[in-house]
């Protein structure tokens, strides 16, 4: 077993020097400065500003010394809000989304988990039908037209819910959790589907069956934790699609968190903040990824033993 | 011409081929074959819209305003007086031209690729997979946001990101077919004869191994388009004054409390084709009998 975490972490190394290297040229390599903008800058204090952010040395001095500051968790200042760094935006907007990310998380495995799981027991019938449509639609529904579609009937036909907004007025944090997890909420019930029909069929239910347990204790205690296993490892990327959708979620509900930052950041050019938060972003997605692999694996038994026998 | 002659016969020998075969599945289906039928018929209509779009696609009335469905615009007009029904159309064609050469590029790329390593084998064969699975765990989404800031919102590069982002998968359900395949007496028999192994990967395996490859491209073209409509929607793809669904879907977003056709109906549109593709798709694989294509 920790053999096998050893290697996805040595795995991660070059991901992450990859990720920030790429970032880094890509950002440089954008047509027009920070500072280029449509007033005319006078040639002195241009100069003056790119010695100040460090923009007057070579490119491979500027990336040596972004890595040796990204050691110590310095991201650099921004370029378009002077005073602030990228490291206090970041912390301003990220628990936002983390905390939106969150619930979004909570609807995806709950209502997804559950349809999955109930489909499974009786398949091809309505009890399989009704809950797998259901997550096809979620799955050919965008967030970007589900959000407004929710905002309109349950905010302004309705009046049930706050159309905005985050945390200022109760209730406002499940319209945007809900459109966020739908799309998440369908893949995992047609995971959780899959997965728990393989191991139905498998020898050792019918073991459990056979020495007399109910069926909600052969779904529970045996069935889950093998049944899961697609859920968990879908876990990763999931989490990655949960920060790019909250781009949308965040732009459409008006939440102040990091993906809002980082539209708003792309459209003001504000180089600084994107290379900050896509290496931010990158790393949390590998992390996650890294985390959801070592659980799906500690899930799988037959893995397990594998890796405890190197 | 001879062929047709020789194909009857293989055809007499063996009763049904695997194609017909798998048709016979498929048109079984419903659900695929009312996708099939739906996306036949938006490509046909994306494909004649300069020809059959009720109005002209830069017409507009600005005296006329929104005004909701009627028979003259069948599917109301925009704040600008704008032909609803014209607008969704030509939004569809951008949104299916970027999914089909998109998913065309990441074909292209991605089999290329998995054919080679596949076939290789060996050193060459780890060294490619390795480079695939640290692409793999790379952050897309956030690395095509960050090209079209950083390059401009520019539709080659918007189909070269795309495509670039789905030939990973492409490639290892590639390599995987290859591999089973290169064990096979007749690719043994092709290598006897002396055959290159480029003619062998192109004329054997390549065409052997079609049935995983529709299936995944069948999926592909629907994600691809998804991600062209978030992008859009962020302002960061299809630009004006070319439309797609993303972006009619952003516009009507704006003012759906008034007007709430103008989202309504490039949302259907959207829905229904990505439906559509996935049901196909789903009927594919259960038609070919394909294992793990998807994801």
């Amino acid at each position: 077993m920790w053999r096998f975490v050893g290697y996805r972490l040595l795995q991660a190394i070059p991901v992450l020097l990859v990720v920030i290297t790429v970032t880094f040229f890509l950002v440089r390599a954008a047509p027009g400065g920070p500072f280029s903008s449509e007033k005319a800058v006078i040639p002195e204090v241009k100069a003056a500003l790119e010695a100040q952010y460090g923009l007057n040395l070579t490119l491979f001095q500027q990336y040596t010394s972004y890595l040796g500051d990204l050691t110590k968790g310095d991201l650099g200042p921004s370029f378009k809000y002077p005073g602030r760094s990228v490291n206090e935006l970041i912390a301003a907007g990220f628990p936002v989304t983390a905390e939106l990310g969150f619930y979004a998380l909570l609807v995806a495995l709950s209502i997804g988990g559950v349809a999955g799981i109930i489909a499974s027991l009786r398949p091809n019938t309505a009890q399989d039908y009704i809950p797998m449509s259901a997550a096809m639609i979620g799955i050919c529904m965008p967030s970007f037209l589900l959000g407004p579609i929710l905002i309109l009937v349950f905010g302004i036909y309705l009046e049930w819910l706050p159309v905005s907004g985050w945390g200022d007025i109760p209730g406002d944090k499940i319209l945007p959790a809900v459109t966020l997890g739908s799309t998440y909420a369908a893949y995992v019930a047609r995971l959780s589907r899959a997965g728990m029909l393989e191991v139905m069929s498998q020898d050792y239910i019918r073991t459990a069956r056979a020495k007399g347990l109910p069926e909600w204790q052969v779904v529970t205690r045996h069935a889950l934790r093998g049944g899961l296993i697609p859920v968990v490892a879908f876990l990763g990327p999931a989490f990655a699609g949960l920060l790019s959708g909250s781009f949308v979620v965040e732009t459409i509900f008006q939440i102040p968190g990091l993906g809002r930052f980082y539209v708003q950041a792309a459209f003001n050019r504000d180089y600084t903040m994107i290379l900050g938060a896509t290496v931010f972003l990158a790393t949390l997605i590998v992390v996650f990824n890294l985390l959801s692999d070592i659980l799906a694996a500690w899930m799988n038994p037959r893995l397990r033993a594998q890796f405890a026998e190197q | 011409m001879a062929t047709p002659v020789i194909a009857n016969i293989v055809e007499a020998e063996e009763g049904t081929s695997l194609w017909q075969d798998a048709w016979l599945r498929l048109s079984r289906n419903r659900l695929a074959l009312f996708g099939l039928a739906v996306l036949v018929l938006f490509i046909l209509i994306a494909t004649l819209t300069p020809w059959i779009a009720p109005y002209s696609y830069t017409q507009h009335n600005l005296d006329l305003g929104a005004t909701p469905p009627s028979a003259a615009h069948w599917l109301g007009t925009d704040i600008f007086g704008r032909d609803m029904l014209t607008q969704v159309m030509y939004g569809g064609r951008i949104s299916l031209a970027v999914g089909f050469i998109a998913t065309a590029v990441a074909l292209v790329i991605g089999i290329t690729w998995g054919a080679i390593a596949g076939y290789a084998g060996g050193r060459i064969d780890a060294v490619m997979m390795r480079m695939v699975d640290i692409i793999y765990a790379l952050p897309f989404m956030i690395f095509i946001v960050l090209l079209m800031v950083v390059f401009g919102r520019n539709m080659l590069l918007l189909f070269l990101a795309i495509g670039a982002v789905e030939w990973l998968t492409m490639a290892r359900i590639m390599r995987s077919q290859v591999q089973s395949l290169r064990q096979q007496e007749f690719v043994e028999a092709a290598i006897s004869l002396g055959l290159s192994p480029a003619t062998i990967v192109r004329r054997h395996l390549i065409p052997n191994a079609l049935g995983p490859i529709i299936v995944y491209t069948t999926l592909t073209i629907p994600s691809v388009m998804l991600l062209e409509a978030f992008l859009s929607f962020l302002g960061l793809g299809v630009q004006p004054p070319q439309t797609s669904w993303g972006l009619l879907i952003s516009y009507g977003a704006e003012s759906m409390e008034e007007y709430p056709w103008l989202l309504l109906y490039p949302g259907i549109a959207m829905t229904l084709t990505l439906f559509s593709l996935n049901f196909l798709g789903d009927g594919l694989r259960d038609a070919l009998d394909v294992r793990g294509a998807k994801d």
